[in-house]
């Protein structure tokens, strides 16, 4: 076999992409640049911590399965903890945004990691919408009846069934927390690769500014 | 002590909600403390001294 | 590298100063054990709703002539579901989005008769009833001339609940009365939320029916409007109770108080579209020129990094 074959393999031209992209000191950095000094740079991790304890109450809710929480004090108490840690997670995130708002963050080729971050937020709305479509309650009777005009309008209804219980189940608990994670996770990768965007040079001088791209 | 072996909330708020009407904006007191709250506190993450400034400084 | 005009919305300067000890482990550490302390404070003091669900039997206890009244709008296709258009029947063109007829077009996906789902085939699964049966064949085979004039005859006739019957002060709408009254019996007793549900044999997990049943009613938005759950109460983003609510929807609930979202018959399309564009709009920020420019000259910047900035100036 030649180094040439080699080389032209898939797998090679894939590692060739992806190596040194996210050496270890980037991937768990012990160090970091001196403007990151702002309460404001927790919330992301708030938000992802949030998030651990949200699929961590989640799981201990499938354990038992959808009605397990309506009979059991015990039941309903890991569903207090899921709706609580639900709330500061989209508080969190919330806060999050409004920080790399503020500091433009998606400069320096951070465009990718911006909007990531968008998705996550649209696709974690989905997941709550769901939950909340998904909890065999008054509340999801009601939300059920109310949002199915909405989608339905679009045309999604038709594939989209809030109404069907089963469907929104699968998607609460399967598909949208599977898409939330895999963002999350592309979202901090991304944030690892191009690291922390550095603050707006106030005084910029423009000859000797190099562009990082 | 009660609460391990019954579960139960402290301060449930299954009582009828309070509302805030402000001419068409109508808001519940939850939702309106939460955003007061997610304002305050974004306010405060960029405003307050964060720690650990000092000992950089005597660092380098 | 390329050399390109530097543009401060877009690009960033390459960070040439110190750099600061920083723990992410134990950073992540702490953090997940101070939201799980939140979330466990949060929770051993509030608890959380569960405000149990209606089913038909309740509806019909508490309601029986507002039931009584909703089987009648399946029947002559006057309620919300029966006159729904699509994803359900073809009863209507639905919402419009300009000249888009999205729902129309993706068609009837979720088949809904109202009057055959709804009122006559859970009618007909009950078990030894030769007055309701002969009623029943007598309505199957009448033209769709003669069953609009026997449902005219019993919407103007004065229905009143009198012995735990649904009366109907009428001679002139054929076996109607006997359909509804037998209907609301079989609703009041639980029967029919299981004759619903059971559309797709033992086992289901699909409430499209029994849900669209209970949303023609005026009972259930009753009891909505009763917690603030309305749309016109902004009540997407609230919850039953004192709980808090989906309030990150306050954006899309808010489109539906104001003109022309507020009056449109076409609101929901509107509302959604409008949503999707300004969604995109999010996405696309760093695209965009001069909203890309609002934090540069917003400023707020200069407290997050005024550590920075004191030592550079």
């Amino acid at each position: 076999m030649s180094s040439s074959e080699i080389e032209r393999q898939w797998t090679t031209r894939l590692r060739h992409r992806v190596e040194g992209k996210l050496p270890p000191e980037k991937m768990l950095p012990d160090t970091q640049p001196n403007y990151v000094s702002s309460w404001i740079y927790v919330f992301g991790v708030a938000t992802m911590s949030a998030l651990f304890v949200v699929i961590a109450t989640g799981c201990i809710l499938a354990l038992r399965g959808p009605q397990w929480w309506h009979g059991s004090a015990y039941g309903h108490f890991i569903n207090s903890l899921h709706l609580w840690s639900v709330e500061i997670f989209f508080f969190s995130m919330v806060v999050h945004l409004w920080g790399k708002f503020a500091m433009a963050a998606w400069r320096g080729g951070r465009a990718l990691t911006w909007m990531t971050g968008v998705i996550t937020f649209l696709a974690s709305v989905a997941t709550a919408f769901t939950g909340y479509v998904s909890q065999s309650n008054f509340d999801s009777q009601w939300i059920s009846t109310q949002a199915k005009d909405g989608i339905n309008a679009t045309g999604a209804g038709a594939y989209f069934n809030v109404l069907n219980l089963g469907q929104m189940l699968m998607w609460h608990i399967v598909l949208l927390p599977l898409a939330a994670v895999v963002l999350t996770a592309l979202h901090i990768v991304l944030v690892r690769i191009k690291g922390v965007v550095p603050p707006f040079e106030e005084n910029p001088v423009v000859e000797n500014a190099e562009v990082t791209q | 002590m009660a609460f391990i072996l019954s579960f139960a909330a402290l301060i449930p708020l299954d009582s009828l909600g309070h509302y805030i009407h402000w001419g068409w904006v109508e808001i519940s007191v939850a939702n309106f403390i939460i955003i007061v709250l997610m304002i305050a506190t974004f306010i405060a993450a960029i405003a307050a001294p964060f720690p650990g400034r000092r000992r950089r400084k005597e660092n380098r | 590298m390329t050399k390109k005009a530097f543009n401060p919305d877009v690009d960033a300067p390459k960070w040439k100063g110190g750099y600061h000890p920083y723990d992410i482990v134990k950073e992540g550490s702490i953090a997940i054990a101070v939201i799980l302390v939140l979330t466990l404070v949060l929770a051993i003091v509030f608890g959380s709703p569960d405000e149990k669900a209606i089913t038909i039997k309740t509806w019909s206890n508490a309601a029986p002539l507002d039931f009584a009244n909703t089987a009648l709008e399946e029947l002559n296709g006057t309620s919300t579901t029966a006159a729904y258009g699509a994803p359900y029947n073809t009863a209507s063109t639905g919402q419009q989005l300009g000249p888009l007829q999205l729902a129309k077009w993706v068609g009837v996906r979720i088949p809904v008769n109202a009057a055959k789902d709804f009122v006559i085939s859970p009618l007909k699964s009950l078990p030894d009833q030769p007055t309701l049966d002969h009623q029943l064949a007598v309505w199957s085979a009448a033209s769709s001339s003669t069953k609009n004039a026997w449902l005219t005859s019993y919407g103007k006739a004065k229905v009143s609940f009198v012995n735990g019957q649904v009366v109907a002060n009428t001679t002139s709408a054929g076996p109607v009365p006997v359909m509804i009254n037998q209907l609301t019996q079989m609703a009041r007793s639980g029967a029919l939320d299981q004759a619903l549900v059971t559309g797709h044999g033992f086992y289901t997990t699909d409430y499209t029916k029994p849900l669209l049943f209970l949303a023609d009613s005026e009972y259930l938005p009753g009891l909505a409007q009763h917690q603030h759950l309305t749309g016109d109460q902004w009540g997407m983003m609230n919850e039953t109770g004192n709980y808090p609510g989906q309030s990150w929807l306050w954006l899309y609930t808010f489109w539906y108080q104001i003109p022309p979202f507020k009056t449109s018959a076409n609101a929901d399309v509107l509302v959604w579209g409008l949503m999707m564009v300004l969604s995109a709009v999010l996405l696309l920020v760093p695209f965009i020129p001069g909203l890309r420019s609002v934090p540069r000259k917003l400023k707020l910047y200069r407290l997050i990094w005024r550590e920075h900035y004191q030592e550079t100036e």
